[in-house]
């Protein structure tokens, strides 16, 4: 994961991200799904890992993960509808 | 309580602006079957609903719709994106442009202006349910007409495509949360009472 450029580590978030919402929504109709919630564990465990390393190397992406020594960088980024974000 | 994230669920990156769709496209922010009339619809019907696991299933797809707002409107915002006055001109967009410019505003392609009209919070959860599941398919519908007018836009097919996709995904969840609150309920008749409210059957 540390060695995917920041295009690469975003595209990471979004699908493990995906990943996460998907298995969430499954599991609110299936909460005794074991094996279900083992896929749920393990994309919620590499989401949580590239956001905190995205964070820590390019930009905020909640107000929560804002880094001390860059001062107040959340609106320094585009937002996501400004194409250069994606 | 929401927190916000600085991402779009899906990536959006359109190259070529194109007005006559971007008007179409906005039916799904504003329009009678929209994102916004979705997140709306089942962020309210929470309150009413008696079976925790449904509140759940209520809360996290409306979270999405909230997602999907945002990627619908990224979607308008990339289309309009410095248009020329001729292709302002020359495109349905003449008349959404008099009032919003290029910025965004929840209507329908018709020009009908967002409405909770088009939406229904009953309180009673079987009632609630059943309108969710149309709803997901109206929105489905709606997404196939537009994957019918940008056959030949291939950024905005591929998201328009995930966003139908999830329309899917919604409709089973909702239909799986139907019958785990049927599962507590009468099977003679589930009709029988509102759950939400009547504390039993009234006697008829």
């Amino acid at each position: 994961m540390e060695e995917l450029c920041r295009k690469d580590l975003m595209k990471l978030i979004q699908s493990t991200n995906f990943m996460v919402i998907e298995m969430a929504l499954y599991l609110d109709t299936h909460p005794q799904d074991a094996c279900a919630m083992g896929t749920y564990q393990e994309y919620r465990r590499q989401f949580k890992r590239a956001v905190a390393l995205y964070e820590k190397k390019y930009a905020p992406l909640t107000f929560y993960g804002v880094e001390d020594e860059n001062g107040w960088s959340w609106g320094n980024e585009p937002w996501p509808w400004q194409k250069e974000c994606d | 309580m929401w927190k916000y994230m600085k991402m779009l669920e899906y990536p959006v990156n359109i190259k070529t602006t194109n007005a006559r769709l971007a008007m179409a496209i906005m039916s799904q922010l504003g329009g009678p079957d929209g994102e916004k009339g979705a997140a709306t619809r089942y962020l309210s019907q929470r309150y009413a609903m008696p079976d925790n696991r449904v509140v759940g299933v209520l809360t996290d797809i409306g979270t999405e719709e909230l997602g999907h707002e945002e990627m619908v409107s990224t979607i308008i915002t990339q289309l309009t994106k410095n248009l020329t006055m001729d292709e302002i001109e020359q495109s349905g967009f003449y008349q959404y442009y008099v009032d919003h410019t290029t910025g965004i505003w929840p209507q329908a392609a018709s020009g009908v202006p967002f409405s909770t009209a088009t939406l229904q919070s009953t309180g009673d959860p079987i009632a609630d349910l059943h309108e969710d599941m149309a709803a997901e398919q109206k929105a489905r519908l709606t997404y196939d007409n537009i994957l019918r007018l940008c056959r030949d836009e291939p950024d905005v097919y591929d998201a328009i495509k995930f966003l139908r996709a999830r329309e899917m995904v919604h409709y089973q969840r909702f239909g799986e949360s139907l019958r785990m609150l049927q599962d507590q309920l009468d099977a003679k008749n589930f009709y029988a009472y509102n759950p939400a409210f009547d504390k039993k059957a009234p006697c008829i």
